[in-house]
């Protein structure tokens, strides 16, 4: 099983922690979930930062800070610094965002930061559309992880380019890849591990459903359900019929 | 006084340092991170960071993410 910079992960459920009606359902849709990961920000404090950063201590979860929001290299690079030394981890999810309708990142900063943040020990789990060649100059500047989108973030379409996807994740069969942004269903959640991911990374299709904590189970089963069939070799697909139950031995009538 | 933006309201520190001005405004303790007219600045190096006119502080703390 591939980690992620030497850590084996319990469920392949990362979850953000952003979006909930409380903190309270947020607490009880991260223990319903199995999440092994909860994604966190940093923010100007205003107060509430302290109390909500005890709060994820107790998940006892492993954190992924990000760097969400930023728009240029040197907002990322100065956002990952400091959420290093907050949040005690070499661990970021670097966002470089290129455009603000479609949040989609921005591959020519996310390659700068990459660069940048590798080179003094982070470990980067870069946010990525589905290019073959951003992920390969993504992995020689020494990321071992890579993010693909599924969908614009927020946009719970799924995976969007099922292509794109499954030849990315063939042309690295080497490096752990969570499918990130996008998600909307469980059903999209194990259609991505089936096809070989590691991971899956979602926040607002728990936070904005109707009852999160119940969305949050679903979505763990889902992921574990899609990891165990891709472990379980799944059958090849055919487009003409077998029969399951044997021919030999029906009765002649 | 040294008048300073910090999270992008102005105020006005007597303290002469980073770590000063922190703790002038609350935040001695907390779990925050720093960074001075946009660079990174480590918890180790406030003490010896000097505040000057018109410098840009920010003061993040963990929070909410995706």
């Amino acid at each position: 099983m591939r980690d992620f910079y030497g850590v084996t992960l319990d469920s392949p459920l990362m979850l953000g922690t952003a979006q909930y009606p409380s903190p309270a359902v947020m607490e009880a849709a991260f223990r319903a979930s199995g999440a092994s990961v909860a994604t966190v920000s940093l923010r100007r404090e205003t107060g509430g930062g302290q109390a909500f950063w005890q709060m994820i201590k107790g998940l006892g979860v492993h954190v992924l800070p990000n760097t969400a929001g930023c728009y240029s290299a040197r907002e990322a690079i100065t956002t990952a610094r400091m959420a290093r030394e907050v949040f005690e981890t070499n661990w970021i999810k670097l966002e470089v965002i290129g455009h603000a309708d479609t949040l989609q990142p921005d591959p020519f900063g996310t390659l700068e930061a990459a660069e940048a943040l590798c080179a003094e020990g982070f470990e980067v789990f870069p946010y990525m559309t589905e290019d073959q060649v951003l992920a390969q100059r993504l992995v020689d500047a020494g990321c071992r992880v890579l993010m693909p989108w599924g969908a614009p973030i927020g946009s719970g379409l799924g995976l969007n380019n099922r292509y794109g996807l499954r030849t990315l994740r063939a042309a690295f069969p080497e490096i752990p890849m969570v499918v990130d942004a996008g998600i909307g269903l469980p059903s999209h959640a194990g259609d991505a591990m089936e096809m070989g991911f590691d991971a899956v990374l979602l926040n607002t299709a728990v936070a904005q459903a109707g009852d999160p904590v119940m969305m949050a189970e679903a979505f763990g089963l889902a992921a574990r359900a899609g990891a165990l069939a891709r472990r379980a070799d799944p059958m090849a697909p055919r487009d003409m019929a077998v029969p399951s139950t044997p021919v030999i031995g029906k009765a002649w009538l | 006084m040294t008048r300073i933006e910090v999270n992008g309201e102005p105020r006005e520190v007597s303290g002469a340092t980073l770590a000063e001005a922190l703790a002038e405004l609350g935040w001695g303790t907390a779990k925050v991170a720093t960074a001075l007219n946009g660079d990174f600045v480590p918890a180790s190096a406030r003490a010896g960071q000097a505040l000057r006119d018109g410098d840009r502080v920010e003061v993040l703390a963990p929070m909410q993410g995706g």
